[in-house]
């Protein structure tokens, strides 16, 4: 067969590997001869099947992924920006809660001192400032009966220059105490006795901010009660009374 | 922001692209769905591994390919397949050929991808990888030399013998002759 050497070598120039002069020579033949170039063609068409069909088969997805992920680069032993972050949120978020407690209490402490004054002066202000009028601590404190869910005990006054005017009741965050006004050199001195659960903040001596305050205040607690003791005397006029009362109670 | 590896980094980019058609020369050279993900996978880890050695610059897909080629041949299928090599497997090529049948003409007229990929399937697979990387691949004969660890004249000697068996088995079929494949099935001509 005449085309013999060029049909063994076909495939080869097909492929694009025969070096440049003999594939100048293949081209010259195969344009040449009717065998050859029906031959090459089929064969052309038989690579592009096996090229187009031969990839037939598709990884799934899920596949793709799994092996993305074992290839995946590694984060190093180290803390990057994220854990940063987070630890910084953290740490702001528990700041902020004991900020927010810590400002919260001292918001209560001050709004329970505020309110103290409020009914000391209101009391006052008022028209009718006790609702039981006696200087007689054995009858102002039987008023109180039946009508505070405590009881708590007034001291005795003789020699010690304060003078008691008389009693109401009184209302702290909704629950009920003792007011009680006493008088000294002309000053008015307000008593109030609570339950020491009933009030909203936890209190103290040293909670107290008297710059703050126009008047003069001392607060304990003493046998489950809460005393605070406030007027326009002199602090020691309110030292002397706190004194009195704890020395009773 | 986590610290990557330049090196590991640069295989992703590197080896996911190739993805699809490792899968596919996998899948044609396992014919089964799990030992090709198993192949796969396992090229993978390899050559993230390896990939240290890997001269930057150098044929990378050439470099994959015969990771993935390297690892079929140590698994089951891969032993079970070249258990039946041939001493001498590239001198007997003439006896299959099939001057007087055209198969490619048939196959053209009935235009039948199927029963070019059942042949392609039914070639043994020293052929068929070969096949699939010349023309799927489209890889070059010093490629593919470099692929499969092999001089560029064997590359060419079996890749003649492949066209010639993938001729000789359309013909058979388009013939209706079912026991054509077993003259060039794994079991006689496994290399």
């Amino acid at each position: 067969m005449v085309c013999e050497s060029w049909n063994e070598k076909l495939d080869t120039y097909l492929d694009g590997e025969l070096g440049e002069a003999e594939t100048r020579s293949f081209d010259a033949h195969v344009r040449g001869c009717h065998s050859c170039s029906a031959d090459a063609l089929t064969r052309v068409q038989l690579k592009r099947t096996i090229q187009v069909a031969g990839k037939h088969f598709t990884p799934s997805a899920d596949f793709r992924r799994r092996v993305r992920q074992s290839i995946a680069p590694k984060p190093q032993r180290r803390l990057g920006v994220g854990w940063i972050l987070a630890t910084a949120v953290a740490v702001i978020l528990v700041v902020g809660a004991l900020t927010s407690t810590y400002v919260g209490s001292r918001a209560d402490r001050g709004q329970v001192f505020s309110e103290i004054a409020d009914l000391h002066v209101a009391t006052l202000a008022s028209s009718s400032p006790v609702d039981v009028i006696s200087t007689d601590r054995h009858t102002v404190k039987p008023w109180f009966q039946g009508k505070i869910p405590f009881a708590f005990n007034l001291p005795e006054l003789q020699n010690s220059g304060f003078s008691l005017l008389g009693g109401r009741m009184s209302y702290l965050d909704q629950a009920p105490g003792a007011h009680l006004i006493y008088d000294v050199r002309k000053h008015h001195i307000s008593v109030f006795v609570f339950q020491e659960r009933s009030l909203p903040a936890r209190l103290d001596e040293k909670s107290l901010a008297p710059k703050q305050l126009s008047f003069n205040m001392e607060t304990w607690t003493q046998g489950g009660l809460r005393y605070f003791v406030i007027g326009d005397a002199s602090g020691a006029d309110i030292d002397s009374l706190a004194r009195l009362f704890k020395a009773a109670s | 922001m986590s610290a990557t590896s330049p090196q590991s980094a640069s295989f992703e980019e590197l080896a996911m692209p190739l993805f699809d058609q490792l899968y596919n020369f996998a899948r044609w050279l396992t014919r089964n769905t799990e030992e090709a993900e198993d192949l796969v996978q396992e090229t993978y880890v390899k050559g993230l591994k390896g990939f240290s050695s890997f001269q930057l610059g150098t044929n990378f897909r050439a470099w994959m390919y015969r990771i993935l080629r390297n690892t079929f041949l140590t698994s089951r299928t891969g032993l079970r397949v070249t258990m039946s090599v041939p001493l001498d497997p590239e001198q007997d090529a003439s006896e299959l050929a099939i001057e007087n049948d055209t198969p490619e003409t048939i196959l053209l007229r009935r235009s039948n991808s199927q029963l070019v990929l059942n042949a392609v399937d039914h070639l043994p697979v020293h052929y068929r990888e070969v096949l699939l990387l010349c023309e799927m691949e489209e890889m070059s004969y010093l490629e593919i030399a470099e692929t499969l660890s092999i001089p560029v004249g064997t590359v060419m000697s079996r890749l003649s013998r492949a066209r010639s068996t993938l001729r000789h088995h359309l013909g058979r079929k388009l013939q209706g002759d079912e026991a054509g494949m077993e003259i060039v099935g794994e079991t006689n001509y496994g290399l």
